[in-house]
């Protein structure tokens, strides 16, 4: 579905990505994973059209992405960090992404979903960072794309909240949907995910499913496994 | 684009700031016009202010839009739009509600006066249009500089700085050349110097129309013979696109290659 | 009886005196004369001609040393239709009233006019209107006359196709009093003339000047109001003019201004008002000039100073709204500026005389500017000129050191 080729960026003169080759399966869930700093949310901004990398190409379905901007209308990006104009209410907010899209949404499900709807009129400012996350969830997870793209999904929630979301991208999943994922959360990788690209220093270090990382690195922790690919790269 | 024109036109003219400057020039004209009792008078006063005032508050309003509405900028390039759209959106929504308060602050009281009767209504016009001009030229240059700069106090300072350029430091090279240079025929240059700047240009394109003009003498004379004719009022107009064109150009080609 | 016949000899003689002047009635039809010129042809010195209401068709009517008195009713008019002068008269002690005179050639070659005074003593020329006049009166070599509310007006086509309202050449004591000329080349015309008065006219919309003076001295004008001229009033090559209570009012074009002063010595010029003119006075080559109680109102200059002028003195003058209240080149060559108010003027007055404690400085750094590079006028209105104005005003470095109001008035002058 997403075809890696080769992708360099770099930022003034750090080189954070150097030849990342990488491709994402049609119907399944892959985590992006690697050490803070390593170019996660880089290679996403790049694959969203947000950055641009200096060197290497994506194809989605099999087109190139480079000046084209319509395959976005199928994916459904949670960013990293939810930075809202501060003075405008969490109605108005949706309302204004949905007609800026006008795609069909399911706005109202999620919103009960998530227990938003008493937040409705409050001003995003006044919001904390769990349910300011949770205005993210909505925003991104509403037009129902068949691509969902997740930066740091759990940031901010509580519990309750992450097991919710976990049952709703569970649900996604048994709809057929390609997922991405970002995450600091192992277990939550481990509990979501088909398949995990390690990336270091700027390339993919690891390409494969879980249990193949486990059975390489010999762990039987998928915690430890990662732990122990960080150590082996440094030894 | 033209969502995203009118939410960030929208969002301006509920802001307070828009009113406060509408207001400024309802109350500036208001008082020019019912105590002052002189149309031409109060126009060259108003020309005064609207070179001045226009660009200055063109830039930092610019700048400061961009930079405050940099969370809904991030919030509209995650969603499947167009860069070009976004950012023409955004400068357009700044500069028709600037264009809008000078509109209207400077239209109502004229209208109350009974402009739209006499035979000033052209030098009024012609004031409206240029006001409406370098909104949308500072504004464009602002988005330029913001775009540029990351660092909020590195953009406003380098808007200012272009301001205080076009405004007052250009005057002053123009002047020190024209000294310099007296020996020489200088028609051509005053001429060409004048098209390069915005703010001159249109402080001339104004004085013209007014009775004023008479006190520029010979060299007046040669700028009416030019602008005066259909060829001058076609360059004079052409430039006063191109200040808003090329900038826009630039940063719509900034917005593409920049990393967000 | 010789008591008797002397009575009667008086009786007669006085008898014979007044029929001598008669009145001559002038009409269509029905009267004893239907043209003015055969009328005039049969009176005799002393008699008056009264022209009944009609159009006379004449031209070159001429009055040939008899003292006559020639009136007209509302609607008597003379037309000319175009060929030479309405009258010529070379006479002594007559008038000529209430007419219309219309239509006097255009020439390029000849002056000629309504009405045309060749050596003339002691005449009134009253109540006259004139249109489509080339010259209106011509009044050469002539002495002791009045002029008095006429109403001149020309077609206002071209400078070289006008001449002027009334122009006075060689001529002495005669007194121009409540005219309105308009649509001429010159208002008033003055050359080689002395001990004039030019009162109460109302002269505006001329091609040239408002009134115009050449190589004339002992004159003076009062109460009048020039306005909308192509410049208000020229004064050149004259003494002793003097210049009170006239109104100098839109004279306003690129090289306009509201009085011009061109070689003029001992002049007196107060309670003028000039208002809304590109420039209110240039004065070139003047000396000995007296500036007292005038307004200087919304000009584009209020004064400009070409060429060596001496001793001029500003004093009680008011310098209101000007764009630059002088321009000024070449040093301060004796002239003074004294207790005038300035509109401009920003200092302070802690002691409460009534006078600025800071000298005021009337040349601004760009009039100066301008005048040394004229295009730098382009500048006008530039925030940059406002900010050197200003550092000019605080640390004068460019303008003429002494050339200063030492006692600037706090208040406008009342006069």
């Amino acid at each position: 579905m997403v075809e890696f080729n080769d992708i360099h960026k770099r930022f003034d003169n750090n080189d954070v990505l150097t030849g990342i080759n990488l491709s994402i399966q049609k119907g399944r869930t892959t985590a992006i994973l690697g050490p803070n700093g390593s170019g996660k949310t880089t290679l996403i901004k790049i694959l969203l059209g947000m950055n641009h990398a200096n060197k290497g190409e994506i194809f989605v379905d099999e087109s190139n992405i480079k000046n084209n901007w319509s395959y976005r209308k199928y994916i459904d990006y949670l960013p990293q960090i939810a930075n809202f104009p501060g003075n405008i209410k969490v109605k108005e907010i949706i309302a204004m992404i949905k007609d800026l899209r006008s795609q069909p949404t399911r706005d109202e499900e999620l919103i009960e979903y998530f227990e938003l709807t008493p937040y409705l009129n409050i001003k995003l400012s006044h919001l904390s960072g769990g349910y300011k996350q949770k205005v993210n969830l909505v925003l991104s997870l509403m037009f129902n794309s068949p691509f969902i793209i997740l930066d740091e999904p759990t940031s901010g929630l509580d519990p309750v909240s992450l097991i919710k979301l976990k049952d709703l991208l569970k649900k996604e999943q048994a709809n057929g949907k390609t997922i991405l994922i970002t995450s600091h959360i192992m277990s939550f990788v481990e509990e979501i995910s088909d398949h995990i690209s390690f990336i270091l220093d700027g390339k993919v270090y690891f390409d494969g499913s879980i249990e193949e990382l486990k059975s390489t690195t010999e762990e039987t922790n998928f915690e430890y496994a990662i732990a122990n690919l960080l150590k082996n790269h440094h030894a | 684009m033209l969502k995203i024109l009118k939410y960030s036109f929208f969002d301006l003219v509920r802001s307070r700031w828009s009113y406060v400057y509408f207001l400024f020039y309802l109350l500036l004209s208001s008082v020019l016009l019912f105590l002052n009792n002189n149309i031409s008078n109060a126009i060259i006063t108003l020309l005064n202010v609207v070179i001045v005032l226009v660009p200055l508050i063109g830039t930092i309003f610019g700048v400061m839009y961009y930079y405050d509405s940099q969370e809904f900028t991030q919030l509209l390039l995650a969603q499947p739009i167009k860069r070009k759209s976004i950012f023409m959106g955004q400068f357009l929504g700044v500069a028709t509600s600037l264009s809008l308060s000078v509109l209207l602050g400077l239209g109502i009281p004229f209208a109350l006066y009974g402009l739209f009767q006499s035979n000033v209504i052209f030098d009024f016009l012609i004031l409206i249009v240029v006001a409406v001009f370098l909104s949308f030229i500072f504004s464009a240059l602002a988005f330029n500089i913001a775009l540029s700069n990351t660092n909020k106090i590195k953009g406003f300072g380098y808007a200012i700085l272009l301001w205080l350029f076009l405004a007052v430091i250009y005057d002053g090279a123009f002047l020190i050349a024209l000294i310099y240079f007296q020996e020489y025929p200088l028609d051509k240059f005053t001429l060409i110097a004048t098209l390069f700047n915005p703010i001159d240009l249109s402080r001339i394109l104004i004085l013209l129309k007014l009775d004023i003009s008479a006190l520029l003498g010979y060299t007046g004379a040669i700028f009416k013979d030019f602008f005066g004719t259909l060829f001058g009022s076609l360059v004079s107009f052409g430039v006063l696109v191109i200040w808003v064109v090329l900038p826009l150009w630039r940063m719509v080609r900034q917005a593409k290659r920049k990393d967000f | 009886m010789k008591f008797s016949l002397f009575i009667f000899c008086f009786i007669s003689a006085l008898n014979y005196a007044y029929a001598q002047n008669r009145t001559i009635e002038v009409c269509a039809k029905d009267c004893e004369f239907s043209s003015v010129q055969k009328a005039i042809d049969q009176a005799q010195s002393g008699d008056s001609i009264f022209i009944q209401k009609g159009i006379y068709k004449e031209h070159n009517i001429f009055i040939n040393k008899k003292s006559l008195h020639l009136y007209g009713e509302e609607g008597s008019v003379i037309d000319s239709k175009h060929k030479g002068y309405g009258f010529k008269v070379e006479a002594t002690d007559f008038s000529i009233t209430d007419l219309t005179i219309k239509n006097i050639e255009v020439s390029y070659t000849s002056d000629y006019a309504a009405i045309y005074l060749f050596r003339c003593f002691d005449f009134k020329l009253k109540n006259i209107t004139l249109r489509n006049a080339f010259f209106g009166f011509l009044i050469e070599k002539s002495r002791n006359g009045l002029v008095l509310q006429n109403d001149i007006s020309g077609t206002g086509d071209s400078e070289a196709s006008s001449g002027n309202a009334i122009h006075l050449w060689d001529s002495e004591e005669i007194e121009v009093r409540d005219n309105h000329v308009y649509n001429m080349r010159d208002g008033i015309y003055i050359e080689f003339g002395s001990n004039n008065i030019f009162e109460n006219n109302d002269s505006h919309d001329n091609m040239r000047y408002g009134l115009h003076f050449m190589f004339s001295n002992d004159n003076r004008y009062s109460n009048n109001i020039f306005r909308n001229n192509s410049a208000g009033v020229a004064v050149m090559f004259s003494k002793r003019i003097v210049m009170n209570n006239n109104v100098f009012k839109k004279n306003w074009g690129t090289a306009s201004y509201g009085l011009l002063l061109k070689e003029i010595n001992d002049a007196e010029i107060y309670n003028n008002t000039f208002e809304d003119n590109t420039v209110g006075i240039t004065a070139d080559g003047s000396t000995r000039i007296t500036y007292r109680e005038n307004d200087f109102i919304n000009n584009g200059y209020a004064v400009i100073f070409i060429g060596g002028s001496y001793e001029n003195n500003f004093m009680k003058n008011n310098f209101l709204y000007n764009n630059f209240d002088l321009s000024y080149s070449g040093g301060l060559n004796d002239n003074s500026f004294d207790n005038n108010f300035w509109s401009d003027y920003t200092g302070y007055d802690l002691d409460k005389d009534g006078y600025g404690d800071v000298p005021y400085r009337p040349v601004k750094l760009f009039s100066y500017l301008v005048n040394n590079t004229p295009e730098s006028i382009i500048l006008l209105r530039s925030l940059f000129i406002d900010i050197i104005n200003f550092s000019e005003k605080v640390t004068p470095i460019f303008t003429p050191e002494n050339l200063t109001d030492q006692n600037p008035l706090m208040r406008k002058v009342q006069w």
